[in-house]
């Protein structure tokens, strides 16, 4: 997507947005999108982290039915329902939904569209900040007690266990005001800052995604605010809305739940697909194929999307009929996911394929959120999911498509765009050692999940019978190979800081415009506004260069 | 395809679980079939297109006939999937009129079953091979799930409600019921048996009871009658008294009882069984006659075992 215009190459030393500014204070008060991009990024990797352990533990906890860590127990049921119900709220509200919008989008979201920041810089800023309580909140409940009802918080254990789910709820309650920001922030990003000459058709696939992903943020999250709000009004008051013995109904709760979180799913999953439709242009070096039908089919999951929440309750005791139109719809749902892999296919089709790290990482997803889309369909089908909801099958789905899909992507996209965000070019080969562990430790660690759960094996699960045993133990040791695989990924990354500065503008040979500035690109991220003479992904046309150095 | 049913699924118990195993391998070859498909694809373009110098690739932008075609044959395939799915839904969603009922209670972290004619048992249920058997369930705290494997069926089981699931057993045997959903602390513990009988050991059961009184001490099969048949929803065992419930056990063996009409009779065994058999017959002082009946529901056995129990409570 060339904007060229040619400016003298710069002398000095590169000034850019890391160092234009320094002191703590000048990262606190930035209204820099870039800045608060690395800020989101480096508090969602914590997270990630302290997720991470979690699962470990839990991992750790089922390695044989007795929980015999060298000779001793590890803990009990009451610790073991904390740590996978601290796992689930850390890696949903804290790490997966704010991850690839708003770390990533906040940093290459404003550069693709060739605008100098996001359409309201402070409101950006103001949502980091709400983002931070959040998360304060959600370490107090943590370390006060934690919660242990699970992350869907399910009515009326929620509304009367000790733990504490109040303080727990508010953290997530205000997280949600995090990501309803950041979706506005970008929805007007989106109508109003593209560069000129950039048509909806010319906008890179990443911004459809983010677009599609802001659209839910703001429709669903209001809805789950309301619930939680309820919750909390249910546990200090006894309002009777939840719990069955003051005249509530404990399934409306899972309505109300499930109605935003359903369509969540997609807020992780949307902008995932949306790093793989950049990823896999750029290094097959061809052209994206259905660029049209890629774009309306991320908007036509988050319409659809709004109205499949019922499929997680088939066996809640919902009406058959309420049953049966869910599932119908959940198959519609998945069409455009289906057709997003075929137009990957033939994109690489032909192509002129180089496997570094971050197309290895596309293909890992491609391969991963397959089979993640492919199982759905076992629990889409009303007679089999009867069977196998609530069981570890479904562990290991949404595993397949949250960490499979979402998380790959984004790691993708942050080895994608990591010399752009740091100037440094990583380690390749052992990026690529990192991604294989990663790819094969999660695997491992999953695909012996949805053994254990089509023979019966349900989730939650503190004591299993012995019959299980092998199965869960060597989805321990792939909890080991996968933490390994991560752990080295992070120390590739990391390490690269320690260099100088060595990335070129355009590493990948990439077609849009965050390219065509330098790496770390300045504050005002061009040095020339740049205009659009064609759409992106055009590979006839030369590179990209802004200004030839 | 047998390995992979026994790979893949527990023991099919019903001619339900055995359609839903025949839907399932279905699904297994499907999905396998297009993960292959494009894993495939994946590779043979990374390898055959695989990074050349001085390639120009060629600037496809799109295809209708290719598109639609791998939009409506999933779209097809789809359909065909939700009906089979529905099918089997519906088909296990209303028990036959002639099914046996049995009620069950769910509670933090036990379940409990009730027959039609009053037997109750705790965390394991009788069940004749061949008849169609609807639970009819109520929790009385949290929700609970009653999963059993080898049935394929699953009924969340929701307080302030009654839900209800059912099969038609056709393996004899030990089946499992586990808890599906969440429910504190002892979740993972919250199982029961089903023992699916042949008809002749059915009835034997039903009449004669399960052979755990066997290998325990009358007194301790009484304190286990105690939690089972509900006596303890009213008695307690250590001299309180529950409010809107009976006299505790505690001493009340061998003390003379003041009745409500001022009489006194000496509480020994005869007392003891008039009271559990006839309890209106003598009420005693300063309770209500609430106490159900028990002529019928109790075997002799187990009487005299509740008996032994309160004999051991007395002072
Ligand atoms: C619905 C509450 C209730 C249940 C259930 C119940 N009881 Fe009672 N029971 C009472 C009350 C009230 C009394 C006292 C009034 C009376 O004599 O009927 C009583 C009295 C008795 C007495 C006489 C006690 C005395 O102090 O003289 C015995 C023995 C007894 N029950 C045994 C049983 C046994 C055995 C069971 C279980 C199989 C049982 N009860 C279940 C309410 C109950
Ligand atoms: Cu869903």
């Amino acid at each position: 997507m060339a904007a060229v215009a040619h400016v003298p190459a710069q002398a000095h030393a590169q000034t850019n947005y890391l160092n234009a500014q320094k002191g703590v204070w000048s990262w606190m008060t930035t209204v820099d999108h870039k800045r608060i991009g690395i800020m989101y990024l480096s508090l969602i990797s914590t997270s990630f982290f302290l997720g991470g352990i979690f699962a470990l533990l839990i991992r750790l906890s089922l390695l044989n039915p007795k929980h015999m860590v060298f000779g001793k127990v590890i803990f009990d049921a009451e610790t073991y329902n904390r740590i996978f119900t601290l796992h689930g709220v850390v890696m949903v509200f804290l790490f997966i939904i704010p991850s690839i919008p708003a770390a990533l989008g906040n940093f290459v979201l404003p550069l693709m569209l060739g605008a100098k920041d996001v359409a309201f810089p402070r409101l950006n800023l103001l949502s980091l900040y709400i983002y931070f309580v959040g998360a304060v909140f959600g370490i107090a409940a943590m370390v006060t007690g934690g919660v242990d009802t699970g992350w869907t918080f399910y009515t009326p254990y929620s509304t009367t266990t000790n733990s504490q789910v109040t303080l727990m709820t508010m953290a997530a309650f205000i997280l949600g005001f995090s990501s309803i920001f950041t979706g506005l922030n970008f929805i007007a990003t989106i109508h109003k800052l593209r560069a000129p000459g950039m048509g909806w058709f010319q906008m890179p696939l990443f911004c459809w995604g983010i677009y599609a992903t802001a659209i839910i943020q703001v429709l669903a999250t209001p809805v789950l605010g309301i619930t939680l709000v309820l919750l909390m009004l249910e546990r200090s008051f006894q309002i009777g809305i939840f719990d069955p013995r003051i005249g509530g109904d404990p399934v409306l709760f899972q309505h109300f739940f499930w109605f935003y979180s359903h369509p969540a799913v997609y807020i992780m999953i949307l902008p995932g697909m949306a790093i793989i439709s950049e990823i896999i242009p750029t290094f097959s070096q061809k052209t994206i194929f259905g660029y049209r039908s890629i774009a309306f089919s991320s908007v036509a999951i988050a319409l659809v999307g709004f109205l499949v929440w019922g499929h997680h309750m088939f066996v809640s005791g919902q009406s058959p009929l309420a049953s049966v139109i869910f599932s119908f719809l959940t198959f519609l749902v998945a069409i455009p996911s289906g057709i997003k892999i075929f137009n990957w296919l033939a994109t690489m089709w032909r192509g002129n394929i180089k496997l570094d790290a971050p197309m290895l990482y596309a293909i890992s997803f491609l391969l991963l959120f397959s089979i993640g889309g492919l199982t759905g369909i076992f629990l889409g089908a009303l007679s089999v999911d009867i069977h196998l909801t609530d069981t570890y099958f479904v562990v290991a789905h949404f595993h397949y498509v949250m960490m499979g899909g979402t998380v790959i992507a984004f790691i993708a996209g942050l080895h994608y765009w990591w010399p752009k965000m740091t100037g440094r070019m990583y380690s390749e080969k052992i990026a690529r050692v990192a991604c294989a562990l990663t790819f094969i430790g999660f695997n491992v660690t999953f695909m012996s999940q949805f053994l254990l759960g089509s023979r019966g094996m349900p989730r939650r699960y503190y004591n299993y019978l012995d019959q299980f045993q092998p199965l869960h133990a060597f989805s321990t040791y792939g909890s080991w190979i996968l933490g390994a695989g991560l752990g080295l990924t992070a120390i590739c990354l990391l390490s690269s800081l320690r260099k100088a500065p060595d990335a070129p503008r355009n590493p990948w040979g990439g077609r849009t415009l965050e390219w065509t500035t330098q790496s770390p690109p300045i504050e005002h991220n061009f040095d020339v506004d740049p205009v659009l003479t064609h759409g992106p992904y055009d590979y006839r046309k030369p590179l990209p260069v802004e200004v030839e150095a | 395809m047998n390995w992979m049913r026994s790979l893949m699924l527990p023991m099919a118990g019903s001619v339900h679980a055995r359609e839903m195993d025949n839907f399932y391998i279905f699904l297994v070859l499907l999905t396998t079939f297009f993960f292959v498909l494009v894993a495939g694809l994946t590779v043979w373009s990374v390898v055959r297109y695989r990074r050349r110098p001085g390639v120009i690739t060629p600037h496809i932008t799109d295809n209708m006939g290719l598109e639609l075609t791998w939009s409506v044959i999933p779209l097809l395939i789809l359909m065909g999937v939700f009906f089979w799915g529905v099918r089997g839904f519906l088909g296990a969603t209303v028990a036959p009129g002639n099914s046996l009922e049995i009620t069950v209670t769910a509670k933090q972290w036990v379940w409990s079953f009730e027959y039609p004619d009053g037997t109750r048992t705790v965390n394991e249920v009788h069940v004749p091979v061949g008849k169609p058997v609807r639970f009819v369930m109520g929790s009385q705290d949290v929700l609970h799930s009653f999963f059993v494997p080898t049935m394929r069926v699953k009924q969340d089981v929701v307080p302030g409600r009654y839900t209800d699931v059912w099969f038609t057993p056709d393996v004899e045997g030990l089946h499992r019921v586990a808890c599906a959903e969440y429910c504190g602390k002892g979740h993972s513990d919250m199982a029961a048996k089903i023992y699916v009988d042949s008809q002749e050991k059915y009835q034997h059961w039903l009449e004669e009871g399960g052979d755990e009184w066997k290998s325990i001490s009358p007194v301790a099969f009484g304190k286990l009658l105690y939690e089972s048949k509900g006596c303890s929803t009213c008695h307690t065992v250590d001299g309180s008294r529950m409010a809107g419930g009976g006299p505790s056990w505690k001493g009340v063996f061998g003390r003379m009882e003041m009745m409500s009409d001022h009489k006194q009779y000496l509480a020994d065994e005869n007392y003891i069984r008039e009271s559990i058999l006839n309890p209106q017959a003598k009420i005693v002082m300063g309770y209500e006659p609430i106490m159900p009946t028990y002529q019928g529901l109790l075997r002799d056995r187990e009487l005299n075992a509740l008996i032994a129990y309160i004999k051991s409570l007395r002072n």
